[in-house]
């Protein structure tokens, strides 16, 4: 088996020339196609007979998606050379959108009557839960561009680790909806899971006065 | 034994569009003479049957999957003819019955139900069927009988579902006799006059219209008469959100969700909730049922 790994790495090193020619524009042109098209789908009775449910539903396995996607490119780049740096911010972004329109949704759509939605955020832990998941999102949202970058400074770091947090709980939301054994939460928190460890190994391994060892990998 | 119950759902859809709307004129009329018919809030209501589609796309049978269109994907897999069904326990006739048989027993006739989702949302389903009682009564139920439990067909290889263990297969569930013995209560065998589709419980299910979706089980195996309370399939998975009797109340919330109001489907996207019925719109047939007890503990 210990064949297979250089081949991938070296097939992945070899997008890399092309991820770099990618504008980041076309990654935001086409985060906006799919809710476009699912609204249309939607108004138009192509989303079953329950558009409701099933807009949310994409909205939000969307986000969670994404939101795992922005967490494993740092992986992606580290273990496996693939470079998507350059679309680290575009991910976040599309999926914070994702993520207010499937609340939206929710909102608007699905629960409608104003009192019912404060009474769901207090009583309904899964709904506490995702919501709380929305605000600890926030702020990253709101800093993903480069004047609060300068502005923040060394604090930006910290601001944006609050991504790890906000993507557990929108597992743990997932998990927590399901009726039920189920199995794609559970596929969906075990590689939270994994790129959170990751992270706490490299981490581990940047200790004053232990320098981690390199790949030969530059950093961007 | 048949015809014990009359509908009081309108069937616009399916009865040619001048005769129905010539019977809300004639509903109004009687209104309007002040007879009893305003006493009933229920003829005020132009509830229509869902369409085929509707009805047929949008399922839970967790033996095919849990998402609502797999049932519709996978539920042709399963084989429905020949099929039997187990009738024991307490009864006089003990054994296995085949499904044409029971059938030619039995008188079908239309019931229009309200069918209400524990997940909140509804729909209008014209079944055909027959009462449950008329098929107890077949297999001679004796004094000793208290409750009635009732199991789905398991069979892995035409279950895709059933790879995973969502649920304790095979799916159970139950009732208490006087609630299997109601006249709401039917044995469903189809829908619009045509045979039961796979994905809506083929070749029989059960349908109790005052309770949440979940008790009426689908594509039954084996009836069992007991005189104690059988174990059913959610409310031993999870005991705090669900209970054996289920009926639908819109006071009582499921922990997780609202039970208070529910979409009804077909609505489209922009589609508006509307107030949940207690009993699902059946109070005056079954509230007497469940007289003296707290129904927030017997959820």
């Amino acid at each position: 088996m210990a064949w297979i790994w250089p081949r991938i790495t070296n097939v992945l090193d070899r997008l890399n020339p092309y991820l770099r020619k990618l504008p980041v524009w076309a990654i935001y042109l086409s985060g906006v196609l799919p809710p476009m098209v699912w609204l249309w789908m939607g108004v138009t009775g192509r989303l079953g007979v329950e558009p409701i449910s099933a807009l949310e539903h994409k909205l939000g396995e969307a986000a969670l998606q994404l939101l795992i996607l922005g967490l494993a490119v740092t992986p992606l780049r580290r273990y496996l050379g693939l470079n998507l740096m350059k679309f680290r911010r575009a991910i976040g972004v599309l999926a914070f959108s994702y993520l207010s329109m499937h609340l939206l949704v929710w909102l608007v759509l699905d629960v409608q009557i104003p009192q019912q939605i404060w009474a769901d955020i207090v009583k309904r832990p899964y709904i506490t839960v995702g919501m709380a998941g929305f605000l600890l999102l926030l702020p990253p949202a709101l800093t993903s561009n480069n004047f609060s970058v300068r502005r923040l400074g060394p604090k930006w770091r910290s601001v944006h680790r609050l991504v790890y947090a906000g993507v557990v709980l929108g597992g743990l939301h997932y998990l927590m909806l399901a009726k039920g054994f189920q199995i794609e939460p559970l596929i969906y928190l075990t590689i939270i899971g994994v790129l959170l460890l990751l992270r706490l190994q490299k981490q581990r391994k940047r200790q004053p006065g232990l320098p981690g060892p390199r790949n030969g990998l530059k950093e961007v | 034994m048949a015809h014990r119950w009359k509908n009081d759902l309108s069937h616009g859809d399916v009865t040619p569009e001048h005769v129905y709307l010539n019977r809300r004129q004639v509903i109004a009329g009687l209104t309007g003479a002040g007879l009893a018919v305003a006493a009933d809030p229920l003829s005020a209501e132009t509830l229509e049957p869902n369409s085929w589609e509707e009805i047929t796309t949008y399922n839970n049978f967790y033996e095919f999957g849990t998402g609502k269109e797999d049932p519709a994907k996978y539920a042709h897999l399963m084989e429905t003819d020949p099929w039997s069904v187990k009738i024991d326990g307490l009864v006089d006739k003990p054994g296995d019955y085949n499904f044409q048989d029971i059938l030619s027993e039995m008188t079908v006739e239309e019931r229009i139900y309200r069918f209400r989702c524990v997940e909140a949302w509804s729909m209008i389903v014209p079944w055909n069927g027959f009462e449950l009682a008329d098929l107890l009564a077949m297999a001679g139920v004796q004094d000793g009988a208290k409750y009635v439990a009732f199991e789905t067909l398991l069979r892995p290889s035409e279950m895709p579902g059933t790879a995973y263990r969502t649920i304790d297969w095979p799916y159970r569930e139950g009732l208490r006799l006087d609630e299997a013995m109601h006249p709401l209560t039917i044995i469903a065998t189809g829908i619009y006059g045509k045979p039961i589709p796979n994905q809506n419980g083929a070749p029989l299910r059960l349908v109790v219209p005052w309770k949440y979706g979940f008790k009426s089980i689908k594509s039954i195996v084996r009836i069992t008469l007991t005189d104690n309370e059988p174990p059913t399939s959610w409310s031993t998975l999870i005991p705090g959100e669900y209970g054996f009797y289920s009926n639908v109340n819109p006071k009582v919330d499921h922990p997780r969700w609202s039970q208070a109001s529910e979409r009804r489907i077909g609505g489209g996207l922009f589609s508006k909730r509307q107030p949940t019925l207690m009993f699902n719109g059946y109070e005056d047939e079954v509230a007497s049922l469940y007289d003296g007890m707290d129904l927030a503990k017997n959820y």
